[in-house]
């Protein structure tokens, strides 16, 4: 008998223990697409949890989990977290959009925030980076830099994030060269090596002298270095993997808008957001520019200013859609709201978008 | 180099580390067992081929590395489902499961590495020729080596003794013990033979197809070489036009896409399973054929009645 009481009364000395110690620090979870040596997409939303960890170490735990497949395992991964007592939880993928939304109607005092979606609720935030931005600075330079006059474009998933990305990267092609060619393939995976790597020998087969991508692994840079082509680095600094063939590299820097974010949830402040920001915010870096002639690397650099300082939109007018209808008149710069719904091709891609 | 041959070196690469892993998984299947760690074992393979390159800087130390990390991996396989016989369906999976954990643990200081690549092996005269110079003579000796393996199982398989006892021991494992053959003894080293096959097709994948180590770079791989073996029903010819015929109509659809043609890219990814399910189906029309190559006693453990 005594036996037992001991027991529960040690149970729930070590139960108050925890939660006094679980309310000191709130518990920030992360659930990523990929692994976080992916060194692209996840390895980025890592580095920001990371310094997350740094600035505010003292006031917030950080745990996270990676490789969560988009759909049903997402949820169960989003519910553990909260489960777990986090307070504030990022999903960073825009396939965990539904599941996240799920969730947050059984956990209503949990924060979420989902990267690159759409939908929001009281609980749900959204939050997402002008990558367009640097998609268009890309192309001036794949135009200037292209001998072939040809591109390819290795993509993931024809959603509009993924079509923006595009659509932005042949307008700025267009500045420099109006008839600059730009081949798009569809890998439909984020991440897949070994079909990246054949998407990109395949567009080099046919052409292409400049490579981009909307995937999340270094196989393409690979591919680029090894064939003496040139490729821009997504989503982090792919430099290693492209010694002479990355130009630069469209570099996703969270820290600032997590760091925000938690410290809004600390100070009680936090409300449902969509959160919108790029090269002006430092949300969008780009890497060093390299591998090109001065001149080059000027024009590249005046035009990430301009379109820093707001001077200079990516989607300005005239926009022709590919079927020859005006997108966007002179004179006018297209929405977010329409950007985030694209589902249309600019006049000068080849190939017709799939549903 | 023109399009075309640019688009069959890329088929050459994609199509070998499947031919390699089926390969293996049919001399397996053939014994009787059913191996599903497949997956496992390559990505294994892939992990210690690429540490093993990166520490030492030769490629051809990382091969081996991976042969013997698929050797391993397929012992533990063999151990457990032959001496303790657990169920190999579950053992398999369980082989899968912990292949991709244990490499993943394996990789993390080596993520983001750049690589070592294996060499092509450039033979002198013959690798000039054009065209058909690169393709057939400037491989590297992995391919090779999938096409002369594949070859190889056949002759042993269908024109030796030992064929015939591995046929044996897969058809009917209590017939061949009462002959006096020793079949747990025969099956470890079918086993062991089909990891290393399976190890070596991951460090093509780690050292020549993407010469860095990712997470989970196998990608299903392990898993389309054994549906492989099984709709080819255990003919080593016919894994070898499935191995390929997929490996084409995959690349043949990053092209097709690449060329701006309007099909659906959903439909172009699922192309390759498609057409090599059919393709093998249709080529595995002749059931009595079908039925002498089927290993009566794969998936069932060998209990010694005496």
């Amino acid at each position: 008998m005594r036996n037992i009481i001991g027991s529960i009364v040690i149970g729930l000395a070590i139960t108050i223990a925890g939660t006094a110690h679980a309310a000191d620090k709130l518990k920030v979870g992360f659930i990523y697409v990929g692994p976080i040596g992916d060194h692209g997409w996840s390895y980025q939303h890592d580095q920001g949890r990371l310094a997350l960890e740094k600035e505010l170490g003292d006031k917030v735990e950080t745990v996270f989990v990676e490789k969560v497949a988009e759909g049903p395992d997402a949820e169960r991964a989003i519910t553990r977290l909260a489960r777990q007592k986090a307070g504030l939880i990022f999903t960073t993928s825009f396939g965990f959009m539904n599941p996240t939304l799920k969730v947050a109607k059984k956990f209503p005092k949990v924060k979420f925030e989902h990267a690159t979606g759409f939908k929001r609720s009281k609980n749900v935030g959204t939050y997402n980076a002008r990558f367009y931005e640097g998609r268009y600075i890309n192309g001036k330079i794949a135009a200037k830099m292209s001998k072939s006059g040809v591109a390819g474009y290795i993509a993931s998933f024809p959603i509009p994030e993924v079509v923006m990305g595009i659509n932005a990267f042949i307008l700025g092609a267009q500045t420099v060269n109006p008839d600059f060619k730009l081949k798009v393939v569809w890998v439909n995976s984020w991440f897949d090596p070994g079909k990246e790597a054949d998407a990109a020998k395949v567009l080099i087969g046919q052409g292409a002298d400049i490579l981009t991508q909307h995937t999340d692994s270094t196989a393409a840079m690979q591919i680029a270095d090894e064939k003496g082509v040139h490729a821009f680095g997504q989503a982090s600094d792919m430099i290693k993997f492209g010694p002479k063939a990355q130009l630069t590299a469209i570099i996703n820097n969270w820290a600032p808008y997590y760091i925000e974010r938690a410290k809004a949830v600390l100070n009680g402040t936090w409300k449902s957001v969509g959160s919108w920001k790029g090269l002006t915010a430092g949300t969008v870096k780009m890497a060093a520019y390299t591998n090109m002639p001065a001149g080059v690397s000027k024009m590249a650099a005046e035009t990430e200013a301009k379109i820093s300082s707001g001077e200079l939109h990516p989607f300005q007018g005239p926009i022709y859609k590919q079927d020859g209808s005006l997108a966007v008149p002179a004179g006018k710069t297209l929405g977010d709201g329409p950007l985030l719904g694209m589902n249309w091709y600019v006049k000068g891609v080849d190939g017709k978008l799939p549903k | 180099m023109s399009a075309v041959e640019a688009v069959i070196l890329t088929i050459i690469t994609a199509s070998t580390p499947l031919l390699l892993a089926a390969v293996g998984e049919l001399v397996t299947e053939r014994s009787g067992v059913l191996n599903l760690g497949v997956e496992g074992m390559m990505i294994m393979g892939a992990v210690c081929g690429f540490v093993a390159a990166h520490v030492t800087g030769s490629a051809a130390v990382g091969i081996l590395a991976g042969l013997i990390a698929g050797i391993a991996m397929s012992l533990i396989f063999a151990f457990l489902t032959q001496t303790l016989m657990t169920s190999q369906v579950a053992t398999g999976l369980a082989l899968t499961l912990l292949g991709l954990g244990l490499s993943g643990l394996i990789g993390e200081s080596f993520t983001g590495q750049p690589g070592v690549k294996l060499a092509a092996l450039t033979i002198p005269v013959l690798s000039g020729i054009p065209f058909l110079g690169p393709i057939l003579f400037g491989q590297d000796i992995l391919v090779y080596l999938s096409l002369a393996l594949t070859a190889a199982v056949a002759y042993v398989l269908f024109r030796t003794r030992t064929g015939l006892i591995i046929s044996a021991v897969g058809g009917n494992h209590h017939s061949a013990h009462a002959l006096g053959y020793n079949v747990i003894g025969v099956r470890y080293a079918c086993i062991a033979f089909g990891g290393a096959c399976s190890g070596l097709a991951g460090a093509y994948l780690s050292l020549v197809y993407t010469p860095q180590w990712i997470e989970n770079m196998s990608a299903g791989r392990g898993w389309v070489a054994l549906a492989l073996v099984v709709f080819a029903t255990w003919i080593p010819k016919r894994v070898l036009i499935g191995a390929y015929l997929f490996g084409t109509v995959w690349i043949m659809g990053l092209y097709v896409q690449a060329l701006g043609v309007a099909i659906p890219s959903q439909l172009l990814s699922s192309l390759p399973y498609l057409v090599t399910i059919a393709a093998l189906i249709i080529i595995s029309g002749n059931r009595t054929i079908t039925k002498v190559n089927t290993p009566a006693c794969i998936g069932q453990p060998f209990a010694p009645e005496r």
